[in-house]
């Protein structure tokens, strides 16, 4: 459809040393109309030190429906710490 | 995770002793530095070796123990082994891309470590050659790595502090699984404990040699330790890991192969003999048989997956051309 204003993904930064966390989305004409529109949008009460847009229909997302062959859930318990006996005397490990 | 079209193609700055001053002063107030900040070319290009050097290190520490995976003695010991490995080929992954962030390359970092330019640690230049070197690598190597990388979860740098946030969760196991393994042999049968305590002997010094020279001698140290890009130096962290390993090995009637190791009331800690730091630079500079072995299996790998990742991209090309010409066809 010709004439529809785009849909960006907003990520923000709530500060050095944090990663980037996707907190919504908004329609904007180019890259630079979203950075402004995100920073008017999303960080009016110091929400944030940096923004990154991306176009949504760049993100690629996995099909719910495959969670389960996706992401095992608990039963290879052998990557989790506490599968191994480890005596206490030892300390901490 | 980022991308190095985050960062400016230029990424030098004017190095003026203000600049200088205030990026410290950023670096001593906790603020952490991320990749489109300006920084210090000193600091970019420490953070490039080292990082690079980490990640190539995780790459090729999969060899040692992938040559024990198939003959790991029960499904439980194979099922830990085989994930274990798997972690150290996702935490190279996870270092090479913060490491991107900092304008290198991922095609150059790995042209850098298949020509001998790049270094990784020394500890995988040694042979795993019985059953209980694994055991004795988890325990020793992995802690020891540990021991390294837990400060290194509040490196000033951003992006590789988040990468090692996530290598020590997941790291979490290997060194209990290594422990439980040694654990086994040392109750074992007498030919075990002799087995894991030949092993102990040859993985000991070799372990305590990864934490890198002395202090005295450590080239990098004092800029790393002001950019906080370091926590602590390399002898405090050698001394923190022997303290941890000492009663470790005790409570398993394991001798750790130093004459000279007793506990010093003075200083809390325990005293060791002296290191043999010939040997060290032996190993890191690559001398010897499996240092070759180690690159030649990498470059192996890299070479025969040369038709793959040209195949991967004809693909992708094929199914973009084709997506184009659906539209067309349609009208």
């Amino acid at each position: 459809m010709s004439g529809e204003v785009p849909l960006w993904e907003v990520f923000i930064r709530p500060r050095n040393g944090l990663a980037h966390k996707h907190v919504g989305s908004l329609h904007a004409t180019d890259e630079v109309m979203a950075l402004q529109a995100a920073r008017d949008v999303y960080t009016r009460r110091g929400e944030g030190n940096s923004i990154w847009v991306v176009a949504s229909n760049a993100i690629t997302a996995s099909d719910p429906d495959q969670a389960g062959e996706n992401f095992e859930p608990g039963e290879k318990i052998y990557r989790h710490p506490t599968f191994y006996e480890i005596p206490d005397e030892v300390g901490h490990m | 995770m980022y991308s190095q079209g985050l960062i400016g193609a230029d990424g030098r700055s004017e190095e003026t002793p203000e600049f200088l001053a205030a990026f410290q002063a950023r670096v001593d107030a906790e603020t952490k530095i991320e990749p489109n900040d300006d920084m210090p070319e000193g600091y970019r290009r420490t953070l490039v070796r080292q990082i690079g050097q980490h990640a190539h290190s995780e790459i090729v520490g999969m060899l040692p123990e992938g040559n024990w995976i198939t003959r790991a003695p029960s499904l439980r010991r194979k099922a830990a082994l085989l994930a274990k490995v798997q972690d150290e080929g996702g935490h190279g992954l996870y270092l090479y891309s913060a490491a991107e962030t900092l304008g290198v390359s991922r095609k150059q970092m790995t042209e850098e470590l298949l020509d001998g330019r790049a270094k990784y640690s020394s500890i995988f230049n040694y042979p795993t050659l019985s059953w209980a070197d694994i055991g004795i690598i988890g325990w020793l190597v992995d802690g020891a790595a540990i021991m390294n990388q837990i400060p290194l979860c509040r490196c000033s740098y951003g992006p590789y502090a988040r990468a090692m946030i996530r290598v020590c969760k997941e790291e979490s196991f290997h060194q209990r699984q290594g422990y439980e393994i040694v654990m086994k042999l040392a109750q074992g049968t007498p030919e075990q404990k002799a087995m894991v305590q030949d092993a102990l002997n040859r993985w000991w010094w070799p372990s305590i040699m990864m934490f890198g020279p002395h202090d005295a001698d450590s080239q990098h140290s004092d800029q790393s330790m002001a950019w906080k890009i370091k926590r602590f130096t390399n002898d405090e962290l050698r001394q923190k890991f022997i303290d941890a390993t000492v009663p470790q090995a005790e409570y398993l009637d394991l001798t750790l192969p130093d004459p000279d190791l007793k506990w010093n009331e003075e200083k809390g800690g325990y005293d060791h003999g002296p290191i043999d730091w010939d040997e060290f630079w032996r190993v890191v500079k690559g001398f010897g048989p499996m240092a070759k072995d180690r690159v030649k299996a990498r470059k192996k790998a890299w070479d025969d997956g040369e038709w793959v990742r040209e195949a991967a991209l004809a693909h992708a090309e094929k199914r973009k051309a084709r997506a184009q010409a659906a539209p067309m066809a349609a009208e």
